[in-house]
């Protein structure tokens, strides 16, 4: 079996997760910038995140044989300082000509906020501007449904940004039709309480096909499994399907997504 | 799958969280204070597993989703609890 994990935060995962990962069929690793789990004092701190996302983290990867690519921008949670945002925006495109960078994300909202959305188109007028790939964080548990719709708003107000190559990340049984029928990319976030089990994501994806749809881990610093998109091929598996569909969507569709960058490049 | 495949591979897990819920409901009725809306929010999405209709898992959600279509003027917080409160007063 062979994967690429389009999202996992590995700064705050240990080198033997790399190694397990490698070992279960990773073929490439992706890591959209996210919050630390505490607010950043100054946009000091977000240079050095991105440094540790543009230099360090490939390194660490690369010990294993395993591409480590990434995805910049400053998080909803910390968006709603507007000031802070937009010091942190402003660093940005001195990044996006590093080797490894695929885009701007994780953007999205919080709590859907006015603030929020306002750091939220501004990143996406970054990524137009610079013709970059998104990636989108949707909101968690009851805020998610509010956040997609409002997000959705916001793309589809832009006439710049082509559908196919932006991804909304985190959706669920009550989101998901609503991004993939807008002609969007749908990730599937899989986690032991919040969001997606394999089951849950196997079920949506076989109602709701696995045309432009990726799974992702997202595992981070709190619980989350590192393991979790082989253990859906997994679970896949024991429902009978068989070894090119799980391929296909564990390998082909997060690869014909994220070569849309021409950085993404793995052998 | 056939329906029995499912059953073969699945039931013993969903017994299990539904004896979780079960269990989870009869710890809190026998704690002492009130409730708060998370409570009733469960409640409310408790009979829409009886329905016939495909789709349970998207109405459960649904029922616990904040409904509403305006942008917050600010954040309460940063995190989610997983039901919604209500309208802010």
């Amino acid at each position: 079996m062979r994967y690429i994990e389009p999202h996992a935060h590995m700064v705050s995962r240990t080198t033997s997760d790399y190694e397990a990962m490698r070992l279960a069929g990773c073929e490439a690793v992706c890591e959209p910038a996210f919050w630390a789990g505490f607010d950043r004092s100054s946009a000091d701190g977000f240079y050095d995140y991105f440094c540790q996302l543009t230099d360090y983290e490939p390194k660490r990867a690369a010990k294993f044989g395993l591409p480590h690519f990434c995805w910049l921008c400053i998080n909803p949670k910390e968006s709603e300082d507007m000031v802070l945002a937009r010091e942190v925006l402003a660093l940005i495109p001195g990044f996006l000509e590093r080797p490894n960078v695929l885009g701007i994300g994780e953007i999205g909202l919080n709590k859907n906020t006015r603030n929020e959305l306002a750091i939220l188109e501004e990143h996406i007028d970054l990524a137009a501007r610079f013709n970059q790939l998104i990636l989108v964080h949707t909101p968690h548990l009851e805020d998610k449904l509010k956040g997609t719709k409002l997000i959705l708003d916001l793309l589809q107000a832009d006439s710049r940004i082509q559908p196919g190559r932006v991804i909304i990340d985190h959706v669920e049984e009550h989101t998901v039709s609503l991004v993939l029928d807008a002609g969007f990319w749908a990730g599937i976030t899989l986690y032991p309480e919040s969001k997606a089990t394999p089951a849950r994501a196997v079920d949506m994806v076989e109602r709701a096909g696995m045309q432009n749809i990726w799974l992702n881990c997202a595992c981070d610093w709190g619980r989350s499994e590192p393991l979790a998109v082989p253990q859906t091929a997994l679970e896949m598996r024991r429902r009978g399907h068989s070894a090119k569909a799980v391929d296909d969507l564990i390998y082909g569709n997060p690869l014909r997504f994220l070569s849309q960058s021409p950085r993404f490049r793995i052998e | 799958m056939t329906r029995q495949q499912v059953l073969d591979l699945y039931f013993m897990d969903a017994r299990c969280k539904l004896i979780e819920l079960a269990a989870f409901l009869d710890r809190v009725e026998r704690s002492d204070g009130e409730a708060d809306f998370r409570l009733a929010a469960i409640r409310e999405a408790l009979p829409l597993l009886q329905s016939v209709q495909q789709d349970k898992a998207k109405a459960v959600l649904l029922s616990l989703s904040d409904p509403t279509n305006e942008p917050l003027l600010s954040a309460p917080g940063k995190g989610a609890c997983g039901a919604w409160p209500g309208a802010p007063l």
